[in-house]
């Protein structure tokens, strides 16, 4: 019927009622407000990494003792495997015939470099490689070159600097020939890499990359190293990775049957954890934001009541004037829904505002989260619907003499 | 025959009490007819009042109007008589305070479903009849206590319903305002509209060309005036 008619009666209530309506909608506005705002992290999160797991290429993944994610208690389980050694990745070039080239590495985080009078922040990480740790991690050379085999048969104190690193260190001068100093130790610096910008918020141009065996020489024997593999061509990354998984068992005596001591990354099942891991955040918000709603509906239930109540003489004047109950019943549904809706909108609006400003703000990264914003939208209105029927329908069944009397 | 009620009983409970508002009325009347109808309080004037404005039916008896018999329909067929053959004016205006007074009068073509375009036309010619050309926009806390109930006839008769039936119109007036409401009404009945009037005033009872007495829920006299 006259649904142009409910939409104006609506709005002039609104706008009457400025501050009831603002407070009645609050709650909408922080629910949906904050599962948009949380969403358009998550998913400019998501995609960032996909980003980075692109890079990285889909024929590469890696070998490690440790799990991504694990929980306190199962850290006792992970800790008793074996090393993963330079052997186990010697062996693994040697028998498995779909890869292309093996890159075992160590890390030590939280270095500091100096040049002369100057020096890094204390947030760099120093690598151990091999010439395949530049092509199995994405990183490029930008001017001199990589290491070498013989860089690494000689324990050479050499290094290849990110780009953090460059800018610190080297502000003016050409890098290459020059020498760094890592934790007392000198090094001559021999390539630089291309800048790779950030992941998780962090960034990637931290890094100096110097001989694996150099770097255990000095930082200890006594460690497990990742092993990151090439498979030879994208198509043999499954094969690469069954034939990475039945030496690895051979040469650490894994029983038949028993679960590999040993974790398997490649970008995919990266990608994989990182959405299992937010899905449980997402559900868990999704659930209290639906609470939160269902709270807010309440609250409009009451407003709906309160505000019928006031308009009891309305009511009965378009009685009078020949509204049939249905169009009452009609014209307050869509006051309640029209008015969860506007919570529904602005609380879009702050959400999606909230999301840019925080990556305004940080280096986490927002995107837009079109079907959230649309499942939002709906369960608004779902709610203004279902919270609206009962003060409609009491609205719908007054008495219009009785109304009309009404003062 | 416009009205024909036929024996009209109607009954309340109040508590336990069954009160006889209403015991056995007959009253039947013609098309451009102007009645009043009267009687002291506690007479069933108003009771008759809903029941011949369609907003209650009879616990007994039958009532035509304009030929259906609308003593046993339910609430929303009664809402549609009320839309189409009922133009009411009550005492205290009963407008919607935050709509124009066009906006008031459009009102009952909403209900009709009548197009939005026709429907400002028909308004608009109502507010002209009833004197308002220059009020249109205004809303009721705008008007003078005459204007609203000017605006509050133009709505009644927007429809060009059957009965302008009108309920103490001037008693929220002074008598110089309520005069001129009378006389708006006097030309209503020579352009050929049938009013009913509810007033327990002598002379505004003196307007009508006809009078019914109610008392105790029985017609007492009905008489030409």
């Amino acid at each position: 019927m006259q649904f142009r008619e409910s939409v104006f009666i609506a709005l002039d209530v609104i706008r009457n009622h400025k501050m009831r309506s603002f407070l009645t909608l609050l709650g909408v506005i922080i629910g949906v407000m904050s599962i948009i705002g949380m969403q358009s992290l998550i998913e400019g999160f998501q995609k960032n990494i996909r980003h980075q797991m692109e890079q990285l290429g889909a024929s590469v993944f890696q070998v490690q003792k440790f799990p991504v994610q694990f929980g306190q208690q199962d850290r006792e389980k992970y800790r008793n495997r074996k090393d993963l050694t330079w052997d186990h990745a010697r062996v693994i070039e040697q028998y498995c015939t779909a890869v292309a080239q093996v890159g075992p590495e160590a890390w030590q985080w939280g270095i500091m470099a100096k040049y002369r009078d100057r020096r890094t922040g204390p947030a760099n990480h120093l690598a151990g490689g091999v010439p395949a740790f530049f092509p199995n991690n994405g990183y490029f050379i930008e001017a001199g070159r990589a290491l070498s085999d013989t860089d690494i048969q000689h324990n050479r104190q050499v290094a290849v600097i990110g780009q953090d690193i460059l800018e610190k260190l080297f502000p003016y001068e050409n890098p290459i020939g020059e020498h760094i100093i890592v934790d007392g130790r000198r090094y001559q610096v021999i390539g630089t890499l291309e800048k790779s910008g950030s992941a998780f918020g962090e960034s990637q141009d931290n890094r100096i990359v110097i001989p694996l065996s150099t770097f255990l020489k000095f930082y200890g024997q006594n460690r497990s190293l990742n092993i990151t593999v090439l498979a030879a061509s994208p198509e043999l990354m499954d094969t690469a990775i069954e034939q990475v998984i039945g030496v690895l068992r051979a040469v650490r005596k894994v029983p038949p049957g028993e679960p590999n001591d040993f974790e398997i990354f490649s970008s995919e099942s990266l990608i994989e954890t990182f959405d299992n891991m937010t899905r449980a955040v997402r559900i868990g918000a999704i659930v209290i934001v639906s609470f939160a709603l269902l709270v807010a509906g309440i609250g409009i239930m009451n407003i709906m009541l309160v505000s019928i109540r006031e308009r009891k003489r309305e009511i009965g004047i378009r009685m009078a004037i020949g509204a049939r109950r249905r169009d009452i019943l009609f014209q307050f549904l869509v006051e309640a829904v029209f008015l969860s809706e506007i919570g529904g909108i602005l609380g879009i609006l702050a959400g999606v505002g909230i999301g840019q400003l925080v990556a305004l703000v940080s280096p986490v990264p927002a995107s837009i989260p079109v079907f959230t914003i649309v499942l939002g939208f709906v369960f608004c209105s779902l709610v203004g619907l279902v919270f609206g029927v009962y003060p409609a329908a009491k609205a719908s069944g007054l008495d219009p003499i009785e109304s009309l009397r009404y003062e | 025959m416009l009205i024909e009620l036929q024996g009209i009983v109607k009954d309340y409970r109040l508590g336990l009490e069954i009160v006889h508002a209403l015991n056995g009325i007959d009253i039947r009347i013609d098309q451009n007819e102007y009645v009043a109808i009267m009687g002291p309080s506690g007479s069933g004037k108003s009771t008759l009042m809903n029941l011949i404005g369609c907003l209650d039916t009879p616990t007994e008896g039958t009532y035509f109007l304009n030929g259906s018999n609308v003593s046993h329909m339910d609430d929303d067929q009664l809402a549609e008589i009320r839309n189409r053959e009922i133009g009411f004016v009550f005492q205290n205006f009963n407008l919607l305070p935050r709509a124009s007074a066009l906006h008031n009068v459009e009102l009952p073509l909403i209900y009709n479903g009548t197009p939005a375009s026709q429907r400002r036309d028909l308004a608009e010619e109502a507010l002209i009849k009833v004197g308002l050309k220059d009020r249109m926009g205004h809303r009721p806390n705008e008007l003078s206590g005459g204007q609203r109930q000017r605006v509050a006839v133009a709505r009644a008769l927007v429809n060009k319903p059957s009965i302008i039936l009108a309920d103490e119109p001037t008693g929220n007036l002074d008598t110089r305002t309520g005069d001129e409401i009378m006389d708006l009404f006097e030309d209503l009945h020579d352009g050929g509209n049938t009013i009913i009037l509810v007033t327990h005033e002598e002379y505004i009872a003196e307007h009508s060309d006809r009078i019914i007495r109610l008392r105790d829920g029985r017609v007492e006299r009905d008489e030409s005036n």
